[in-house]
């Protein structure tokens, strides 16, 4: 039987809006995909901590307020010092087009902004998966 | 429903002919029709109010019980509602730039927003705010930032509503102390805080520490203002932040009510009387897309919080009774996709709280769904306040949808589901029995999940989402906060904690710890001294997260 592709849904720092993030998790897990969603207010170190101990295959992370060009990169470069360089790291919310370069280049694979369709999320894991990225 | 047997029969003969007719030519574009929040929506409603007697017990007069057309007996011909851009970014120096800006447009009073850490009680040096320093609101670590945000803009001209909920006590704590600084009496401040914990656990998230402790900071505020800050605005209870996490328009007033409805109890508890406090007490509700809905959602929220008052409180000054309410525009409606599609937008909801007899009112920007909104967006945002209130007339007759059958009958009908709700939340025990148990929770997230999957399946449209796409490259020229600011920041509070008198801001927190643990003292005066010695935001939450614990989220998905 294939390994189901597991997903962490996980928002960082302070920010407090969670509709988006429950509504991937909820979505995906109705798509057949095993997730765990972290709750809100969750530091880097926490995210990574739970992506390794779950044994995930990707990260997905959700913020509002601004702070993703410090807290996304963050949770990657902590998964890559604990060799856990295999878990792919997306991210969503309120993010400016002018940031998602800067991200990518800092190891997102990819960024998904509000009225992104679940199934261009889904495309996006498969295609992933079958790449064997994750 | 319609009470009028004659108009009921001519009704069906309509039905059976010609309607019956034009439906096999032309069939309805649906099955079934539903407001926005799914609530069904007859095709020609009929009159429901028959009896001088009925008029009077559902609508009465404006400013009289129950207060369905509204609190105050003119309405806008008296006065327009207060104008109130929700602003703040960075540090306290590019807000007080940006405040002074808004009042020279117009604008009437203040709306103060708070930065994460801020909202969360840590200073700009904690390692939890990392990022999050100036970002969604002003960095504010001590009475000194206060000061700076305040500067030139006198207390006693303006009101100001701050959005500010788990460390409330503190924020109010300074604004009393710059008034102060300011000669002006406590008696002349005039505003808000929102001050809503409840809410924080369901849909804001900004909470600090468990419901217990936070709702006696609550009522040491109730008790605290009626003495010293008669005219203040103790609390803001929210509906706002719920819609926005996807609750529908009933679920928005019923669970707002029943936070009201736990907020008044736990102040009773407190030994106060009910006239004491209640007139204190105001709203925040959404405005969201469905105009219909809305309006009768608006008048709905007001005759249901009278009689909660009236009845089950037994308020005796009609003050008391009265839902006096802010509103804001629906965040979530706003679309990154030909953002200018907004203003429209936001035209249409500024247009349902008006109809439904807001006191103050904040247009979302049309950028906001892109990053902080640019100084042109906002300035846009408030001219269509001003555009509904100086050109579009309907402020000339007050509650001037009262009548319209299908107004009344989705107000009878949002009216009867909500007292559902609230009656299903007192059966689990009141509001904070019902989040631990995650039940409101779990309501809101079934209705958002609901929302979403339309918007998917295209049965929702949502124009430039998921019909009328354009190609289009989004616009690169946002808003940004300086990556520095946090530097800066800290550089700052570093400062003041070099030069205040250190031995005294230890003493004073000694006394917070000292008056956290008796529960019967009032918070209040030890907050206001420490707050006077610069004694920083995050040291006086930390002290009180030391003696009260935190709160822990139930994660319902």
């Amino acid at each position: 039987m294939v390994k189901k592709i597991r997903i962490l849904i996980a928002k960082p720092g302070l920010d407090g809006h969670d509709r988006g993030a429950k509504y991937i998790a909820r979505a995906l897990k109705d798509a057949g995909y095993e997730v765990i969603y972290t709750g809100i207010r969750q530091t880097p170190e926490a995210i990574s901590r739970t992506a390794i101990q779950e044994d995930v295959d990707f990260v997905g992370l959700s913020l509002l307020s601004g702070a993703h060009r410090e807290l996304f990169p963050r949770v990657v470069q902590l998964l890559r010092s604990a060799n856990a360089d295999d878990i792919v790291v997306f991210g969503g919310g309120v993010i400016p087009e002018s940031d998602i370069p800067y991200l990518k280049e800092n190891g997102l694979a990819a960024i998904f902004t509000p009225g992104t369709a679940i199934s261009e999320i889904i495309t996006f894991l498969e295609n992933t998966s079958a790449k064997g990225q994750a | 429903m319609p009470v009028n047997a004659e108009l009921e029969q001519l009704k069906q003969a309509w039905e059976q002919g010609l309607l019956k007719k034009t439906l096999v030519r032309n069939p309805e574009s649906k099955p079934e029709f539903t407001t926005g929040s799914w609530l069904p929506i007859e095709r020609v409603a009929l009159p429901s109010l028959t009896t001088t007697a009925e008029y009077c017990e559902k609508l009465g007069f404006p400013g009289e019980y129950p207060f369905t057309r509204g609190v105050q007996p003119t309405m806008y011909r008296g006065r327009l509602w207060t104008m109130r851009q929700y602003a703040g970014f960075g540090t306290a120096e590019e807000s007080n730039t940006r405040y002074k800006y808004l009042l020279k447009q117009g604008q009437t009073g203040l709306s103060i927003a708070f930065d994460l850490p801020t909202q969360i009680g840590y200073d700009s040096d904690d390692p939890h705010s990392t990022g999050e320093v100036g970002k969604v609101g002003v960095a504010i670590d001590t009475l000194h930032d206060m000061e700076i945000l305040f500067d030139g803009i006198p207390l006693d001209k303006v009101s100001t509503s701050m959005t500010i909920n788990a460390p409330a006590a503190i924020l109010l704590a300074m604004y009393l102390a710059v008034a102060e600084k300011q000669g002006i009496p406590r008696a002349q401040l005039n505003g808000t805080i929102q001050n809503d914990i409840l809410k924080e656990y369901v849909a804001r998230g900004t909470y600090i520490f468990p419901p217990k402790p936070s709702l006696r900071l609550i009522t040491n505020i109730f008790e605290y203002c009626t003495r010293e800050v008669p005219k203040w605005n103790t609390i803001s209870i929210s509906g706002y932040h719920i819609r926005e996490a996807g609750a529908t328009a009933v679920q928005e007033i019923a669970f707002t009510l029943c936070d009201g409805i736990e907020y008044v109890k736990t102040a009773l508890a407190a030994g106060m009387d009910v006239d004491q406090f209640a007139d204190r007490l105001s709203f925040f509700f959404n405005a969201h897309n469905d105009l219909l809905e809305e309006i009768a959602k608006f008048r709905a929220a007001r005759r249901i919080w009278a009689k909660i008052m009236k009845t089950k409180f037994q308020a005796k000054n009609p003050k008391s009774m009265m839902l006096r309410f802010h509103t804001q525009t629906a965040g979530s409606t706003l679309t990154a996709q030909q953002s200018d599609n907004n203003i429209v937008r936001v035209t249409l909801q500024t247009l349902a709280a008006v109809l439904g007899g807001t006191q103050s009112l904040h247009t979302n920007s049309r950028d906001e769904a892109l990053g902080l909104p640019t100084e042109e967006s906002v300035r846009v945002a408030l001219r269509t306040q001003q555009i509904v209130a100086f050109e579009s007339g309907v402020t000339n007759s007050v509650d001037p949808l009262a009548g319209s059958y299908i107004i009344e009958e989705l107000t009878d009908r949002i009216e009867t589901e909500a007292w559902q709700y609230i009656d299903r939340i007192e059966e689990l025990g009141g509001m904070v029995n019902a989040i631990e148990q995650g039940y409101v929770q779990k309501e809101i997230q079934d209705a958002a999940y609901r929302y979403q999957q339309e918007i998917e399946n295209q049965t929702r449209v949502i124009v430039g989402v998921n019909r009328f796409m354009v190609e289009e490259e989004l616009p690169q020229d946002i808003l940004r906060v300086d990556p520095h600011l946090q530097e800066v920041q800290i550089t700052k509070l570093h400062q003041v904690k070099e030069q205040r008198d250190n031995l005294a801001v230890k003493t004073c927190l000694e006394a917070i710890r000292r008056a956290a643990r008796q529960s019967e003292t009032n918070l209040m005066p030890f907050l206001i001294s420490a707050v006077r010695a610069y004694a920083s935001l995050g040291e006086i939450c930390g002290v009180l997260r030391e003696e009260f614990g935190e709160y822990r989220e139930s994660i319902v998905l």
